[in-house]
Protein backbone atom coordinates (compact mmCIF):
# COMPACT_ATOMS: atom_id res chain seq x y z
CA UNK A 1 0.00 0.00 0.00
CA UNK A 2 1.34 3.31 -0.88
CA UNK A 3 -0.85 6.42 0.41
CA UNK A 4 2.42 8.07 -1.13
CA UNK A 5 2.56 6.67 -4.60
CA UNK A 6 -1.23 7.97 -4.67
CA UNK A 7 -0.59 11.33 -3.93
CA UNK A 8 2.44 11.50 -6.24
CA UNK A 9 0.09 10.56 -9.38
CA UNK A 10 -2.66 13.10 -7.71
CA UNK A 11 -0.32 15.78 -7.53
CA UNK A 12 1.85 15.57 -11.06
CA UNK A 13 -1.26 15.02 -12.77
CA UNK A 14 -3.20 18.00 -11.04
CA UNK A 15 0.08 20.46 -12.31
CA UNK A 16 -0.12 19.11 -15.70
CA UNK A 17 -3.37 20.86 -17.67
CA UNK A 18 -2.75 17.93 -20.74
CA UNK A 19 -2.15 15.30 -18.07
CA UNK A 20 -5.33 16.10 -16.68
CA UNK A 21 -7.46 15.89 -20.12
CA UNK A 22 -5.67 12.72 -20.86
CA UNK A 23 -6.14 11.02 -17.36
CA UNK A 24 -9.64 12.34 -17.82
CA UNK A 25 -10.43 10.87 -21.35
CA UNK A 26 -8.56 7.71 -20.74
CA UNK A 27 -7.92 7.12 -17.20
CA UNK A 28 -6.10 3.25 -18.11
CA UNK A 29 -4.23 4.41 -20.66
CA UNK A 30 -2.57 7.31 -18.54
CA UNK A 31 -2.58 5.28 -15.21
CA UNK A 32 0.04 2.33 -16.91
CA UNK A 33 2.03 4.95 -18.56
CA UNK A 34 2.25 6.87 -14.95
CA UNK A 35 3.23 3.68 -12.98
CA UNK A 36 5.78 2.19 -16.44
CA UNK A 37 7.01 6.08 -16.80
CA UNK A 38 6.62 8.91 -13.69
CA UNK A 39 6.28 6.42 -10.53
CA UNK A 40 9.84 5.84 -10.47
CA UNK A 41 10.85 9.90 -11.32
CA UNK A 42 12.39 11.86 -8.48
CA UNK A 43 10.86 14.70 -8.74
CA UNK A 44 13.30 18.27 -8.78
CA UNK A 45 16.08 15.88 -9.99
CA UNK A 46 17.95 15.50 -13.04
CA UNK A 47 16.46 13.08 -15.20
CA UNK A 48 19.17 10.18 -14.74
CA UNK A 49 17.82 9.78 -11.42
CA UNK A 50 15.30 7.38 -10.30
CA UNK A 51 14.11 5.20 -7.56
CA UNK A 52 13.28 1.79 -7.81
CA UNK A 53 10.65 0.45 -5.45
CA UNK A 54 7.72 2.49 -6.53
CA UNK A 55 4.52 0.89 -7.57
CA UNK A 56 0.83 0.41 -7.08
CA UNK A 57 -0.84 -2.06 -5.35
CA UNK A 58 -4.49 -3.53 -7.32
CA UNK A 59 -6.70 -1.31 -5.03
CA UNK A 60 -4.77 1.94 -6.02
CA UNK A 61 -4.13 1.37 -9.47
CA UNK A 62 -7.84 0.09 -10.12
CA UNK A 63 -9.24 3.25 -8.25
CA UNK A 64 -7.28 5.79 -9.82
CA UNK A 65 -8.64 3.96 -12.98
CA UNK A 66 -12.05 3.84 -11.79
CA UNK A 67 -11.94 7.77 -11.25
CA UNK A 68 -13.17 6.53 -7.86
CA UNK A 69 -12.83 9.31 -5.23
CA UNK A 70 -14.76 7.40 -2.77
CA UNK A 71 -12.36 4.79 -3.36
CA UNK A 72 -9.24 7.15 -2.74
CA UNK A 73 -10.42 8.33 0.32
CA UNK A 74 -11.06 5.05 1.83
CA UNK A 75 -7.34 4.27 0.92
CA UNK A 76 -6.15 7.43 2.24
CA UNK A 77 -5.20 9.53 -0.61
CA UNK A 78 -4.87 13.32 0.34
CA UNK A 79 -8.37 14.80 0.26
CA UNK A 80 -6.80 18.07 -0.79
CA UNK A 81 -5.30 16.25 -4.04
CA UNK A 82 -8.15 14.20 -5.06
CA UNK A 83 -10.26 16.92 -5.14
CA UNK A 84 -8.45 19.46 -6.49
CA UNK A 85 -7.86 16.74 -9.77
CA UNK A 86 -11.36 15.71 -9.94
CA UNK A 87 -12.79 19.18 -9.87
CA UNK A 88 -10.78 20.53 -12.72
CA UNK A 89 -11.50 17.19 -14.77
CA UNK A 90 -15.58 16.59 -13.81
CA UNK A 91 -16.53 19.96 -12.26
CA UNK A 92 -17.47 20.81 -15.90
CA UNK A 93 -20.11 17.90 -16.44
CA UNK A 94 -22.08 19.63 -13.68
CA UNK A 95 -24.25 22.32 -14.66
CA UNK A 96 -25.00 23.60 -11.27
CA UNK A 97 -22.28 25.50 -9.80
CA UNK A 98 -20.86 23.30 -6.92
CA UNK A 99 -23.16 20.84 -8.50
CA UNK A 100 -19.70 18.10 -8.29
CA UNK A 101 -18.72 18.97 -5.24
CA UNK A 102 -21.89 18.80 -3.62
CA UNK A 103 -22.46 15.49 -5.18
CA UNK A 104 -18.69 14.19 -4.10
CA UNK A 105 -19.77 15.41 -0.44
CA UNK A 106 -22.79 13.03 -0.74
CA UNK A 107 -21.21 9.69 -2.54
CA UNK A 108 -18.68 10.28 0.80
CA UNK A 109 -21.71 10.31 3.19
CA UNK A 110 -20.94 7.08 4.52
CA UNK A 111 -17.66 8.14 5.97
CA UNK A 112 -17.61 8.92 9.70
CA UNK A 113 -15.05 9.84 12.18
CA UNK A 114 -11.98 9.13 12.55
CA UNK A 115 -11.59 9.26 8.84
CA UNK A 116 -9.11 6.98 6.70
CA UNK A 117 -5.29 8.02 8.19
CA UNK A 118 -3.99 10.01 5.11
CA UNK A 119 -0.49 10.19 6.88
CA UNK A 120 2.46 9.22 4.65
CA UNK B 1 14.73 48.35 16.83
CA UNK B 2 11.88 47.67 14.10
CA UNK B 3 8.10 48.48 14.88
CA UNK B 4 5.78 45.82 14.99
CA UNK B 5 2.66 48.28 13.43
CA UNK B 6 0.20 45.48 13.34
CA UNK B 7 -0.96 41.53 13.77
CA UNK B 8 -3.90 40.82 11.24
CA UNK B 9 -5.09 37.37 11.43
CA UNK B 10 -7.62 35.94 8.53
CA UNK B 11 -9.25 33.03 6.97
CA UNK B 12 -7.57 33.03 3.42
CA UNK B 13 -11.01 32.59 0.55
CA UNK B 14 -9.41 31.78 -2.40
CA UNK B 15 -12.81 32.69 -4.33
CA UNK B 16 -13.05 36.40 -2.80
CA UNK B 17 -10.85 37.26 -5.92
CA UNK B 18 -13.88 36.07 -8.58
CA UNK B 19 -16.66 36.78 -6.21
CA UNK B 20 -15.31 40.08 -6.22
CA UNK B 21 -14.68 41.03 -9.74
CA UNK B 22 -18.00 39.45 -11.17
CA UNK B 23 -20.41 41.36 -12.55
CA UNK B 24 -24.19 41.08 -13.92
CA UNK B 25 -25.27 37.14 -13.27
CA UNK B 26 -22.27 36.16 -12.50
CA UNK B 27 -22.18 37.87 -9.54
CA UNK B 28 -22.91 35.64 -6.21
CA UNK B 29 -25.14 37.37 -4.02
CA UNK B 30 -22.88 37.47 -0.81
CA UNK B 31 -20.19 40.07 -3.02
CA UNK B 32 -21.60 43.16 -1.93
CA UNK B 33 -21.54 42.10 1.82
CA UNK B 34 -17.77 40.25 1.76
CA UNK B 35 -16.56 43.20 -0.32
CA UNK B 36 -17.40 45.97 2.15
CA UNK B 37 -16.26 43.69 5.15
CA UNK B 38 -12.85 43.30 3.58
CA UNK B 39 -12.38 47.40 2.80
CA UNK B 40 -13.11 47.74 6.32
CA UNK B 41 -10.37 45.24 7.05
CA UNK B 42 -8.03 46.75 4.39
CA UNK B 43 -7.99 49.94 6.04
CA UNK B 44 -6.47 48.32 9.46
CA UNK B 45 -3.27 47.38 7.72
CA UNK B 46 -3.45 50.81 6.05
CA UNK B 47 -3.83 53.00 9.01
CA UNK B 48 -0.61 50.87 10.73
CA UNK B 49 1.13 52.09 7.24
CA UNK B 50 3.78 48.85 7.44
CA UNK B 51 7.12 49.53 5.36
CA UNK B 52 7.30 45.52 4.97
CA UNK B 53 4.88 42.48 5.50
CA UNK B 54 5.89 38.94 7.47
CA UNK B 55 3.06 36.95 5.64
CA UNK B 56 2.46 33.52 7.30
CA UNK B 57 0.92 31.10 5.28
CA UNK B 58 0.91 27.55 4.31
CA UNK B 59 1.58 25.98 0.84
CA UNK B 60 -0.65 24.01 -0.61
CA UNK B 61 1.31 20.92 -2.16
CA UNK B 62 2.69 23.60 -4.96
CA UNK B 63 5.74 23.76 -4.01
CA UNK B 64 6.41 21.52 -1.54
CA UNK B 65 6.23 18.02 -1.71
CA UNK B 66 6.26 14.67 0.38
CA UNK B 67 9.43 14.11 -0.77
CA UNK B 68 11.08 17.13 1.15
CA UNK B 69 8.80 18.04 3.49
CA UNK B 70 9.71 20.82 5.64
CA UNK B 71 7.43 21.98 9.00
CA UNK B 72 8.56 25.49 9.26
CA UNK B 73 9.63 27.58 6.11
CA UNK B 74 11.14 31.13 5.39
CA UNK B 75 11.30 32.58 2.12
CA UNK B 76 14.77 34.60 1.35
CA UNK B 77 14.76 35.73 -1.95
CA UNK B 78 14.79 39.68 -3.55
CA UNK B 79 11.04 38.55 -5.82
CA UNK B 80 8.46 35.87 -5.39
CA UNK B 81 6.41 35.05 -8.37
CA UNK B 82 3.20 33.93 -6.75
CA UNK B 83 0.18 31.49 -7.93
CA UNK B 84 0.16 28.95 -9.68
CA UNK B 85 -1.62 27.08 -12.93
CA UNK B 86 -3.88 25.03 -10.46
CA UNK B 87 -5.07 28.03 -8.96
CA UNK B 88 -5.73 30.22 -11.76
CA UNK B 89 -7.61 27.14 -13.09
CA UNK B 90 -9.93 26.61 -9.78
CA UNK B 91 -10.03 30.05 -8.14
CA UNK B 92 -9.28 32.73 -11.50
CA UNK B 93 -6.47 33.86 -9.57
CA UNK B 94 -4.37 36.62 -11.55
CA UNK B 95 -0.35 35.40 -11.66
CA UNK B 96 1.35 38.35 -9.39
CA UNK B 97 5.12 39.01 -8.69
CA UNK B 98 5.79 39.98 -4.87
CA UNK B 99 9.09 41.54 -3.72
CA UNK B 100 11.22 40.52 -1.24
CA UNK B 101 12.42 41.72 1.97
CA UNK B 102 16.21 39.84 2.33
CA UNK B 103 17.24 41.48 4.91
CA UNK B 104 14.44 40.68 7.49
CA UNK B 105 14.11 36.85 6.00
CA UNK B 106 18.15 36.55 6.53
CA UNK B 107 17.58 38.09 9.98
CA UNK B 108 14.59 35.81 11.19
CA UNK B 109 16.42 32.59 9.84
CA UNK B 110 19.66 33.26 11.79
CA UNK B 111 18.04 34.12 14.77
CA UNK B 112 15.40 31.99 15.02
CA UNK B 113 17.63 28.92 14.21
CA UNK B 114 19.62 30.65 17.38
CA UNK B 115 16.55 30.75 19.39
CA UNK B 116 15.79 26.66 18.95
CA UNK B 117 13.62 26.72 15.63
CA UNK B 118 14.97 24.53 12.99
CA UNK B 119 13.65 26.87 10.19
CA UNK B 120 14.00 25.38 6.53
CA UNK B 121 14.13 28.02 4.02
CA UNK B 122 14.00 28.70 0.33
CA UNK B 123 15.68 31.35 -2.13
CA UNK B 124 13.45 30.72 -5.13
CA UNK B 125 9.54 30.24 -3.84
CA UNK B 126 6.26 30.88 -5.45
CA UNK B 127 4.24 31.22 -2.97
CA UNK B 128 0.32 30.75 -3.39
CA UNK B 129 -2.94 31.25 -2.61
CA UNK B 130 -2.66 31.19 1.44
CA UNK B 131 -0.26 34.67 0.90
CA UNK B 132 -1.53 36.01 -2.00
CA UNK B 133 -5.35 36.04 -0.78
CA UNK B 134 -4.46 38.46 2.11
CA UNK B 135 -2.69 40.19 -0.12
CA UNK B 136 -5.34 40.93 -2.61
CA UNK B 137 -7.95 41.65 0.15
CA UNK B 138 -5.42 43.50 2.72
CA UNK B 139 -3.22 45.06 0.48
CA UNK B 140 -4.42 44.64 -3.69
CA UNK B 141 -1.48 47.23 -4.59
CA UNK B 142 0.59 44.85 -3.88
CA UNK B 143 3.94 47.10 -3.39
CA UNK B 144 5.23 46.27 -0.15
CA UNK B 145 8.16 43.72 0.55
CA UNK B 146 7.14 40.11 2.17
CA UNK B 147 8.81 37.72 3.93
CA UNK B 148 7.10 34.70 3.66
CA UNK B 149 6.35 32.01 6.17
CA UNK B 150 5.22 28.76 5.31
CA UNK B 151 4.03 26.26 8.18
CA UNK B 152 3.07 22.55 7.63
CA UNK B 153 -0.69 21.98 8.33
CA UNK B 154 -1.34 19.99 5.57
CA UNK B 155 0.86 16.71 5.64
CA UNK B 156 1.14 14.62 8.56
CA UNK B 157 3.13 14.46 10.51
CA UNK B 158 2.36 17.62 11.70
CA UNK B 159 3.66 19.93 14.60
CA UNK B 160 2.35 20.61 17.55
CA UNK B 161 -0.24 22.99 18.28
CA UNK B 162 1.85 24.79 20.95
CA UNK B 163 4.60 24.75 18.77
CA UNK B 164 3.16 27.23 15.93
CA UNK B 165 2.20 29.49 18.98
CA UNK B 166 5.88 29.04 20.05
CA UNK B 167 6.69 30.23 16.98
CA UNK B 168 4.18 33.30 16.65
CA UNK B 169 5.75 34.49 19.72
CA UNK B 170 9.39 34.53 18.77
CA UNK B 171 8.31 36.11 15.26
CA UNK B 172 7.35 39.11 17.50
CA UNK B 173 10.61 38.94 19.73
CA UNK B 174 12.74 38.40 16.42
CA UNK B 175 10.83 41.45 14.67
CA UNK B 176 11.13 43.75 17.76
CA UNK B 177 14.55 43.31 17.90
CA UNK B 178 15.62 43.67 14.47
CA UNK B 179 18.01 46.58 13.71
CA UNK B 180 15.81 48.28 11.78
CA UNK B 181 13.40 51.39 11.99
CA UNK B 182 11.16 49.83 9.95
CA UNK B 183 7.29 49.17 10.32
CA UNK B 184 6.77 45.64 10.23
CA UNK B 185 3.18 44.02 9.74
CA UNK B 186 2.48 40.42 10.33
CA UNK B 187 0.09 38.87 8.77
CA UNK B 188 -1.21 35.11 8.64
CA UNK B 189 -4.19 33.43 7.20
CA UNK B 190 -5.41 29.81 8.27
CA UNK B 191 -8.86 28.65 8.76
CA UNK B 192 -11.76 27.92 11.06
CA UNK B 193 -13.42 24.61 10.71
CA UNK B 194 -12.97 23.75 7.01
CA UNK B 195 -13.63 20.26 5.36
CA UNK B 196 -12.18 19.74 1.65
CA UNK B 197 -12.41 16.12 -0.24
CA UNK B 198 -14.70 14.81 2.39
CA UNK B 199 -18.66 13.88 3.26
CA UNK B 200 -18.74 17.55 4.73
CA UNK B 201 -17.20 19.84 2.54
CA UNK B 202 -19.24 22.58 0.36
CA UNK B 203 -22.43 23.05 3.10
CA UNK B 204 -24.42 25.72 3.68
CA UNK B 205 -21.97 27.31 6.21
CA UNK B 206 -18.66 25.89 7.88
CA UNK B 207 -18.75 22.06 9.09
CA UNK B 208 -18.28 23.06 12.75
CA UNK B 209 -20.49 26.53 13.20
CA UNK B 210 -19.86 25.92 17.22
CA UNK B 211 -15.97 25.30 16.76
CA UNK B 212 -16.02 28.43 14.72
CA UNK B 213 -17.69 30.71 17.37
CA UNK B 214 -15.47 28.75 19.88
CA UNK B 215 -12.24 30.16 17.77
CA UNK B 216 -13.66 33.34 17.10
CA UNK B 217 -13.30 33.82 21.08
CA UNK B 218 -10.34 32.34 21.23
CA UNK B 219 -8.74 34.97 18.91
CA UNK B 220 -10.28 37.82 19.39
CA UNK B 221 -9.92 37.70 23.43
CA UNK B 222 -6.22 36.23 22.44
CA UNK B 223 -6.98 33.37 24.90
CA UNK B 224 -3.90 31.69 24.14
CA UNK B 225 -4.58 29.26 27.49
CA UNK B 226 -8.04 28.46 26.53
CA UNK B 227 -7.29 27.08 23.30
CA UNK B 228 -4.49 25.12 24.03
CA UNK B 229 -6.17 23.35 26.77
CA UNK B 230 -8.49 21.90 24.43
CA UNK B 231 -6.80 22.33 20.97
CA UNK B 232 -4.77 18.97 20.04
CA UNK B 233 -3.62 17.54 16.71
CA UNK B 234 -6.48 14.56 17.10
CA UNK B 235 -9.20 17.00 18.33
CA UNK B 236 -8.45 19.27 14.92
CA UNK B 237 -10.13 16.19 12.98
CA UNK B 238 -13.52 16.45 14.38
CA UNK B 239 -14.49 19.80 12.89
CA UNK B 240 -13.61 19.16 9.71
CA UNK B 241 -10.75 17.42 7.83
CA UNK B 242 -8.74 20.81 7.18
CA UNK B 243 -9.20 22.55 9.83
CA UNK B 244 -5.46 22.15 11.31
CA UNK B 245 -5.04 25.55 9.17
CA UNK B 246 -5.83 26.64 12.85
CA UNK B 247 -2.95 25.96 14.06
CA UNK B 248 -2.21 29.17 11.96
CA UNK B 249 -4.08 30.96 13.59
CA UNK B 250 -2.71 29.74 16.83
CA UNK B 251 0.65 31.35 15.85
CA UNK B 252 -0.96 34.59 15.27
CA UNK B 253 -2.16 34.71 18.70
CA UNK B 254 1.52 33.70 19.51
CA UNK B 255 2.77 37.05 17.56
CA UNK B 256 -0.14 39.03 19.73
CA UNK B 257 0.28 37.99 22.71
CA UNK B 258 -0.88 35.72 25.37
CA UNK B 259 -4.71 37.64 26.81
CA UNK B 260 -4.44 40.37 23.91
CA UNK B 261 -7.79 41.30 22.80
CA UNK B 262 -7.66 42.18 19.15
CA UNK B 263 -8.62 45.53 17.92
CA UNK B 264 -10.79 44.74 15.44
CA UNK B 265 -12.98 41.22 15.10
CA UNK B 266 -15.27 40.71 11.85
CA UNK B 267 -16.63 37.47 10.69
CA UNK B 268 -18.77 36.28 7.56
CA UNK B 269 -20.74 33.21 7.44
CA UNK B 270 -20.63 31.66 4.18
CA UNK B 271 -21.72 28.58 2.45
CA UNK B 272 -18.71 26.23 2.96
CA UNK B 273 -16.47 28.21 5.89
CA UNK B 274 -17.03 31.15 7.98
CA UNK B 275 -14.77 33.90 7.02
CA UNK B 276 -13.04 35.46 9.86
CA UNK B 277 -10.86 38.87 10.02
CA UNK B 278 -8.27 40.11 13.22
CA UNK B 279 -5.91 43.04 13.43
CA UNK B 280 -4.26 43.72 16.81
CA UNK B 281 -2.02 47.35 17.22
CA UNK B 282 0.71 45.94 19.40
CA UNK B 283 2.13 49.48 20.34
CA UNK B 284 -1.38 51.38 19.72
CA UNK B 285 -1.70 53.09 16.60
CA UNK B 286 -1.58 56.99 15.17
CA UNK B 287 -5.42 58.37 16.73
CA UNK B 288 -6.32 54.20 17.48
CA UNK B 289 -7.22 54.85 20.62
CA UNK B 290 -9.79 57.29 19.95
CA UNK B 291 -11.17 55.44 16.95
CA UNK B 292 -11.21 51.83 18.84
CA UNK B 293 -14.49 52.29 20.46
CA UNK B 294 -15.50 52.51 16.64
CA UNK B 295 -14.40 49.74 15.65
CA UNK B 296 -16.70 46.80 14.51
CA UNK B 297 -16.30 43.72 16.71
CA UNK B 298 -18.10 40.93 15.23
CA UNK B 299 -21.00 41.54 15.55
CA UNK B 300 -22.36 40.18 18.74
CA UNK B 301 -19.42 37.53 18.86
CA UNK B 302 -16.48 38.96 20.56
CA UNK B 303 -16.44 40.91 23.63
CA UNK B 304 -16.03 44.38 23.59
CA UNK B 305 -12.11 45.95 22.86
Amino acid sequence: MSKYLLNKFLYTVDRDPELVERYREDPRGTVAWWEAERANQLLNCHTGEASTWLAFDDPEREALVAHDYVKLFELGAHPFLTLTLFIAAFERDHAEPLGFQKEYALRLQHFSLPYPDIAT
Amino acid sequence: MAELAAVIASTHHPFYYRASTARGEDRPPFADEWVRKITAFRETLTRANPDVLVMVGSDHFHQLWLDNMPQFLIGKAPVYDANWYNEEREFGLPRMVLKGQEDLSGYLLREGLDAGFDLAFSNELRIDHSITCPIITLRPEADLPIVPVYTNIFAPPLPQPKRFVQLGRTIRELIESWPSDQRVAVIGTGHLSLELGGPRQFGPHGPDPEFDQRAVEWIANGDLEGCLSEVTLDSLHAPGNATHGFMDFMLMMGVAGEGAKADYVDTLDLFHTMEAYFTWYPSGGPGLSEERACEPRSEGKGESA
